[in-house]
């Protein structure tokens, strides 16, 4: 009997450890994923912040530009560049035949000839001479460049012939291929190259639609919240009220962009692809989130501040306006945020409301079409060209970034700035 | 002009609140007792300025186009056009009137068209005169009133009383929005489609209905064996399966040990770790699976002799699953914490381990909770929308091997509405009636989930 | 005969002592009883003795606490089997939220005290037979044991603790949240109880521990000051505190 017990309480143990194994093991796989997935992203994408660059001679030569010594502004800028572009271009191999040159031209992004244009606008006094410029190498070469292009795979599934990887290798060889940081990923809006495609549009975007929805949902979630928390009587029509704030809050988001297309642009006719719209959805969407952060802060107000104000003869919207709305502000503010960031995040209504669309300008108002930067991660996601995979990672980056100083923010107003009632 | 106006109407408000309060100065220095502070007086009289003006101002802005236009058209009644050719008329004798017309110019048109600009300063100069005349009156009523030191606090607290009540409606209105967006497009999609083939159907290619003209488009012949959602429907659900199957058993004990084992310190960093994966975007989970996981099921499963496809149910449900984790732990540790500490003491004072207190004790009476937070993860499951659409491909096929491509209700609402729609088209139609179920599904499993939750809160609170 | 005899028992919660230096034997198949003001420590006490006080992270028990020659503040003693020894008695019935007959197996199901089902089924009726339950429930054991009344739900706690037949059982105010009749009713079975077992009962009530025990402890501000047997302490105690709160002057 005893030994049968020894032997019980030993297998009782040795679940005991097993269990706890198991709940240690779990958390340790979801960190993992997390690890994993931040590595993933960080190991893609750090390259994107780096663009490479063929540095070329190009012979501002005045005769085939079709100007004179001394040409005006106007002159040069309606200046034919074409050609000297193409003649720097193929001046990297003089023995080229006609496919070679293609391949030479294709060597540096189509908007070479504008950034030699820019050089000569910038410096009128280059006229005439030759000067080694920076030429935005293609997608294909900045990977190859950056070691993410697989060079030993047979010609045809290349995009990158040999004879370009030839005359890039000695232009490597000739210190004339530079990296440098990437700004123009920050400035320009997206493009259908890779090398030239940029977050501006999408980030403008984002901006515009948050503050769209921010303008909307905060005023109408905090004015809601008062009401339920502190003015509705207790009746059916309330409890409705409530149940269908819990359960939007738990509505899919793409729900919310049928929403948006069926109401906002088929019944109010609002343009299409436009952060006003996406926005607007957006709001629909958070609003019951900061509705729920508003009331809980406003029920974490103790009811003897209530008491009190009432007991000195305020009103009960002055004891509301007065004292437990600024008291319940910090709880609110920090829901607002958290509320935004999820809304800033959000991909899919956007789609349906057509902010997928190819926009390459930058947007000036809420009224221009837009992407947004999920939106652009999707767009450059689903694009084939392997310039862009990098180029999705550091977007990634970019609105994760976003997203935690956002989190931290909204960490800091309710430490900082929350009363703890005891 | 309107935002003149709109802008001189918020001045006017503005101007107003300064005088009421004006005014409740020299009733005071007349020695009379104010019925309310002088802030009042002054809302009560800006409220009376702007309001009545702003109530006018939109009701003109919703009537005005329909009204011009039934005075345009009534020149053209009795000569049998139909509706569609009248909006036709209707719409280049505005455009005409932009200056935006490119196309032959009749004289009908070039009448109208000058009866159109006519109608519309008439309009406008009218709608200013209303408005001031409007605010004068109402000004001068509220004025009047505040001079005889009428009572102001009440009504003013009254009105913003309703201000608040109106925006508690917004959460009513967005579902009403959201019922209202799907339904007419649901219901006119089932005038084409019987419900039963949709429901019953098991093919689903709606790429077939678009290459037809939009004039065979209400033949329901032409769409028998399009629009069988069943794979899709099957295709979510299995989605789904996967991914509880990943989230359930790491996130109930990730959210078991945060709350019944792991040290104060160990509990403050993992949970907000954990919590991160919530605060992830979709749409990257979504580029994860698709380069990450993806081709790495698909290299194993070669490996393994398998036909793996690069999109593959399990690559999409995998990662949903990885983002559920944080839903489940974090509601189920709330659950478990908010079991009375009498029974875990209970269980100890017999002499049993944590473990068998967590299993026999804990489990089952955090059960009803913990069940709540495992719907309300489905739910979630079920609407998640990128990651599908990014790694799970998009041909609708009737299977249950995870290693091959499925489709879901969100992915296919996503294909078929991406880029333009034409409204009339069943193929827009089912996505709408696609969004439908999908809102039943989740507002049924939502209800359920909430009320099961609430009702575990009220037994221990 | 001495069943547990404490040691120079100090406790602290976190930095504050709570227990300061008790020395206290316990004899076998008596009913002890500790009284005093609230906060006075004997709670803590009592918990020290089946280590409940574990499960409060901060909580840290020092000095000597012995039964059977064992001490159970050793780094070798294993509070599963010290628990299955020594039964406990919460002051607010905490029955499981599930049937009557679970309750019961609980403790005889996880020490594997029952080979068969006909074992069990003897075990839970001879527990509840001796906690004065079984006449009321038998022929509902398996609906839940919450929907009992409140001095049946202490009974059953009180089924629960004898079901792994301990030695020793603590009960914790075991009548403070229930009705006078039931606590007279819990009160006779103690007397019952005590046949079999050795019971340490913590009480509020001056009456209710004149009643059931006969020995008592009168412990102050986590001290004890007083104990001995029951009639001594309440007609004639040595201490003037004690002799002040058994008057009624403060606590």
């Amino acid at each position: 009997m005893n030994k049968n017990k020894e032997k019980l309480l030993a297998k009782r143990y040795s679940s005991e450890k097993r269990f706890q194994f198991l709940g240690k093991s779990a958390i340790f796989m979801a960190l993992l994923f997390l690890a994993f997935f931040i590595f993933k992203i960080f190991s893609t994408g750090y390259t994107a912040f780096q663009k490479t660059w063929l540095i070329v001679p190009v012979n501002f030569d005045a005769e085939t530009m079709y100007l004179d010594a001394n040409p005006s502004k106007e002159d040069l800028e309606d200046a034919d560049y074409f050609e000297i572009s193409l003649q720097s271009m193929f001046n990297l191999d003089k023995n080229a035949n006609e496919k070679q040159q293609n391949e030479l031209k294709k060597m540096v992004s189509y908007f070479f000839e504008r950034e030699i244009k820019q050089e000569l606008i910038n410096d009128p006094s280059l006229l005439g001479k030759t000067k080694e410029i920076y030429l935005t190498a293609s997608d294909d070469l900045d990977q190859v460049f950056k070691g993410n292009y697989p060079r030993d795979l047979p010609e045809k599934q290349r995009r990158v012939t040999d004879y370009q990887l030839k005359i890039f290798d000695q232009l490597v060889e000739q210190g004339k291929v530079e990296s440098k940081f990437n700004l123009s990923f920050f400035t320009y809006p997206d493009s259908r190259e890779a090398e030239l495609a940029g977050i501006a549009s999408s980030f403008m975007g984002s901006i515009f639609s948050i503050l769209v929805c921010l303008v909307i949902a905060f005023p109408v979630a905090v004015l809601a919240a008062i009401y339920l928390e502190e003015f509705a009587p207790k009746n059916r029509f309330t409890d409705f009220i409530e149940v269908n704030i819990n359960n939007l809050a738990a509505v899919p988001s793409i729900v919310f962009g049928l929403l948006g297309l069926g109401i906002l642009l088929a019944v109010f006719q609002l343009p299409r692809s436009t952060p006003l719209v996406g926005g607007i959805t957006l709001s629909l969407m958070t609003l019951p989130t900061i509705i729920i952060a508003c009331r809980a802060s406003l029920k974490a107000v103790p009811p003897s501040i209530r008491e009190a104000a009432l007991a000195m003869g305020a009103s009960r919207m002055q004891t509301t306006m007065h004292h437990t709305v600024p008291l319940s502000m910090p709880g609110t503010l920090s829901g607002t945020i958290i509320g935004l960031a999820q809304a800033l995040g959000e991909t899919a209504p956007l789609i349906l409301i057509g902010m997928v669309a190819f926009v390459n300008t930058i947007p000036g108002s809420p009224m221009d079409p837009a992407a947004s930067l999920p939106v652009q991660i999707y767009i450059w996601a689903e694009s084939a060209e392997r310039g862009f995979v990098e180029k999705v990672s550091a977007c990634i980056m970019v609105l994760l970034g976003f997203l935690i100083i956002m989190n931290l923010f909204a960490q800091i107003i309710r430490h900082k700035f929350e009363k703890k009632w005891s | 002009m309107n935002l003149v106006l709109f802008i001189f109407i918020v001045l006017l408000g503005f101007t107003s609140y300064y005088f009421g309060r004006k005014k409740a100065y020299t009733i005071q220095s007349t020695n009379k007792r104010l019925t309310a502070l002088p802030q009042f007086y002054g809302y009560y009289l800006a409220i009376w300025c702007a309001i009545p003006a702003f109530i006018i101002y939109s009701l003109w802005a919703i009537f005005e186009p329909t009204i011009v236009k039934l005075l345009i058209l009534s020149d053209y009644a009795n000569q049998g056009y139909l509706d569609d050719e009248l909006n036709l008329i209707y719409e280049k004798t505005k455009a005409l009137s932009r200056g935006q017309f490119t196309g032959e110019v009749t004289s009908f048109i070039q009448t109208s068209s000058e009866k159109y600009l006519n109608l519309r300063s008439i309009a406008q100069s009218s709608k200013v005169v209303i408005v001031l005349c409007i605010i004068i009156a109402s000004v001068a009523y509220a004025y009047k009133r505040i001079s005889s030191n009428n009572r102001t606090r009440e009504p003013v607290e009254k009105f913003f009383n309703a201000v608040l009540f109106t925006a508690s409606l917004a959460a009513i209105l967005t579902t009403v929005g959201i019922v209202f967006s799907l339904i007419f497009q649901t219901i006119d999609f089932f005038k084409v489609i019987p419900l039963f083939d949709f429901v019953f159907g098991t093919h689903w290619y709606p790429a077939k209905a678009f290459v037809r003209d939009s004039s065979e488009a209400l033949d329901p012949t032409m769409y028998s064996d399009t629009f069988g959602a069943v794979p899709i429907f099957a295709g979510t659900f299995f989605i789904a399966f996967i991914a509880m199957c990943v989230a359930i058993p790491i996130g109930l004990m990730s959210g078991i040990y945060l709350a019944e084992y792991a040290s104060y310190k160990v509990r403050q960093y993992a949970k907000p770790l954990i919590e991160i994966l919530a605060g992830i975007p979709t749409v990257v989970y979504g580029f994860f699976a698709a380069l990450t996981v993806g081709p790495f099921l698909k290299d194993i499963g070669t490996a393994m002799g398998l036909e793996v496809s690069a999109e593959s149910a399990l690559a999409a449900g995998g990662v949903m699953g990885i983002m559920i984790i944080p839903f489940i732990s974090s509601l189920s540790d709330d659950v478990i914490t908010s079991v009375p500490q009498s029974l875990r003491d209970g269980s100890y004072a017999m002499g049993a381990t944590k473990s068998e207190t967590i299993k026999k004790v804990i489990f089952p009476a955090a059960l009803p909770g913990i069940v709540g937070s495992i719907l309300l993860g489905v739910s979630r499951a079920i609407g998640e929308t990128m990651i599908v659409v990014m790694a799970s491909g998009l041909a609708a096929n009737l299977t249950l091997n995870p290693l091959e491509s499925t489709s879901t209700i969100t992915a296919q609402i996503v294909v078929i509405l991406i880029g333009d729609q034409a409204f009339g088209d069943p193929k827009t139609q089912a996505a709408f009636a696609l969004g439908m179920s999908l809102f039943i599904v989740t507002l049924c499993l939502n209800i359920v989930a909430l009320r099961v939750v609430k009702k575990y809160r009220e037994k221990y609170e | 005969m001495i069943k547990i005899s404490a040691k120079n028992v100090d406790v602290f919660y976190g930095k504050k002592q709570a227990l300061f230096n008790i020395n206290l034997d316990i004899e076998e198949n008596q009913v002890t009883a500790l009284i005093g003001p609230s906060g006075c420590g004997k709670s803590t006490f009592l918990r020290c003795l089946n280590r409940m006080n574990d499960v409060i992270d901060i909580c840290k028990v020092q000095g000597e606490i012995v039964i059977n020659d064992f001490n159970i503040n050793d780094k070798g003693c294993d509070v599963v089997r010290l628990r299955e020894k020594i039964g406990m008695v919460f002051q607010k019935p905490n029955p499981f939220p599930k049937t009557l007959y679970e309750n019961i197996s609980y403790g005889p199901s996880i020490h594997g005290m029952a080979q068969s089902k006909q074992e069990m089924d003897e075990i839970v009726e001879i527990s509840l037979k001796k906690a004065a339950l079984w006449e009321e429930v038998k022929d509902r054991l398996h609906e839940p044991g919450t929907g009992l009344s409140g001095g049946q739900q202490q009974r059953l706690c009180i089924a629960r603790a004898i079901s792994v037949q301990p030695e020793v059982i603590l009960m914790d105010e075991p009548c403070s949240a229930l009705d006078p009749i039931a606590t007279a009713q819990i009160e006779e079975l103690i007397d019952e109880l005590k046949k079999e077992h050795t019971i340490i009962i913590v009480t509020h009530s001056m009456a209710q521990a004149a009643r059931v025990s006969q020995r008592t402890g009168f412990f102050h501000l986590g001290e004890l000051i007083e104990h001995g047997l029951t009639d001594k302490i309440f007609k004639n105690p040595d201490n003037t505190k004690t002799q002040d709160y058994i008057t009624g002057r403060f606590g």
